[in-house]
């Protein structure tokens, strides 16, 4: 049967991957945020799953205000790296896993959330960016990747706890698939960040290494937090921390941190990244 | 009964909601196309006959002209959108940024090293 082994949480700055396409990793401003993967990286060496269910949102790049789903889940074979208007990211394009997939789909939606399923899907930094830093610069992804677009666009964004109970939902999905893979989820998007109106650049620590605590410790009670919370604290685009509330809610009640990292700032940006694997079986 | 909006007091805040992207939807529709590089090269080459193919407010065409990136934001323009007009011109969001704070580029990038904006007058 197919487990769900682990699960990542990172933020998907478009800058993070500009350095690494334009060979700036090891200048000053950006070595210490790739310093700060570099465990994980390790740790992702010896634990490479066969397939991440990759939560992400879409940028006005696939979707435009001409179709908006709250939950859209990659069905397809293969999704293309998108030209976002300065020419496709040189990664590798992502190669799916339309069984596991069409399978999450069916259990999903029975489970009561509605999901969009989509069949052709160009995938921009927001699911792009996570994989470059965890996996470095590679001719191919080491394994397949199911790509789950979130609405964080237009408000309102699917609620924290709709987001905590979908990823239950997702973890019974998974746990019920017959073939033997290992399957890790992973959260994108954050931390704190506003990049619109003369409030830009806002940044919250405190509420940032909360909300990393709360995510390990007490994700029930942090799957309650209003949205207005959220815009409030960590800015208006910090909101895309809803979707890290799916990919815990894929995991055990208790789990193992292996990695944690924050850093201010990457451009506009509070990065803040947690690996976090199931205890063992 | 209209909606409940908690977030309209934010300070320097545009909730982009559904009353806003109902007002952007041609505008944002517009930063759409300049995905597709042979419409960035016509827009560049005559941004007014661009935009007067676009059934877009007079108000949102001299705010595209202007690149008043705040007056886009009132008028409906959603940020990641409007990403599309700023990286036409290859200019980079924290170019944005900081001109929709009214920093310089220089004092914007010097806040953000230092830790960013403290969300105090939130």
């Amino acid at each position: 049967m197919a487990r769900v082994t682990a699960g990542v949480a990172t933020s998907h700055v478009p800058a993070v991957g500009a350095a690494m396409d334009l060979g700036k990793s090891n200048e000053p401003y950006w070595a210490p945020v790739f310093a700060g993967y570099e465990p994980s990286r390790r740790w992702m060496a010896q634990h490479t799953p066969d397939v991440i269910f990759l939560v992400y949102n879409d940028h006005a790049t696939a979707f435009s205000l001409d179709v908006i789903p709250t939950f859209a889940i990659g069905c397809a074979e293969e999704f293309p790296i998108a030209d976002e208007g300065w020419g496709a990211r040189p990664v590798p394009k992502v190669i799916g896993h339309p069984e596991l997939a069409s399978h999450i789909a069916q259990s999903v939606i029975q489970s009561d959330f509605d999901l969009t399923i989509v069949n052709r899907m160009d995938v921009d930094h927001g699911l792009t960016v996570p994989l470059s830093l965890l996996f470095g610069k590679r001719d191919a992804w080491p394994c397949k990747v199911i790509p789950f677009a979130v609405n964080v666009v237009q408000y309102p964004p699917p609620s924290g706890n709709r987001c905590y109970q979908l990823g239950k939902a997702l973890r019974r999905a998974i746990d019920s698939f017959d073939e033997d893979l290992d399957v890790q989820v992973w959260g994108t998007g954050g931390m704190s960040h506003q990049l619109q109106g003369p409030r830009a650049g806002l940044i919250n620590k405190e509420f940032d290494n909360r909300f990393l605590d709360r995510l390990v410790e007490d994700p029930e009670g942090l799957a309650k937090m209003p949205h207005i919370e959220y815009l409030r604290e960590a800015g208006s685009e910090g909101i895309e921390l809803v979707m890290w509330l799916i990919m815990r809610g894929a995991l055990d009640h208790e789990v193992a941190p292996v990695h944690r990292f924050y850093h201010v700032p990457a451009s506009n940006t509070a990065v803040g990244h947690l690996v976090l694997e199931n205890r063992k079986p | 009964m209209p909606l409940d909006k908690p977030y309209a007091g934010i300070p320097g805040t545009t909730v982009f909601d559904a009353d806003q992207s109902r007002k952007g939807y041609h505008l944002n529709s517009f930063c759409m196309s300049l995905m597709k590089a042979a419409n960035r090269e016509r827009f560049k080459a005559n941004e007014r006959a661009y935009l007067d193919e676009w059934p877009m407010t007079e108000a949102q065409k001299q705010a595209v002209l202007a690149r008043d990136y705040n007056r886009l934001i009132a008028l409906g323009g959603n940020i990641y959108f409007l990403a599309k007009i700023f990286a036409t011109d290859g200019k980079s969001f924290q170019y944005a940024a900081a001109l929709m704070t009214g920093m310089s580029q220089e004092d914007y990038a010097r806040m953000m090293l230092s830790g960013g904006r403290a969300p105090e007058g939130k």
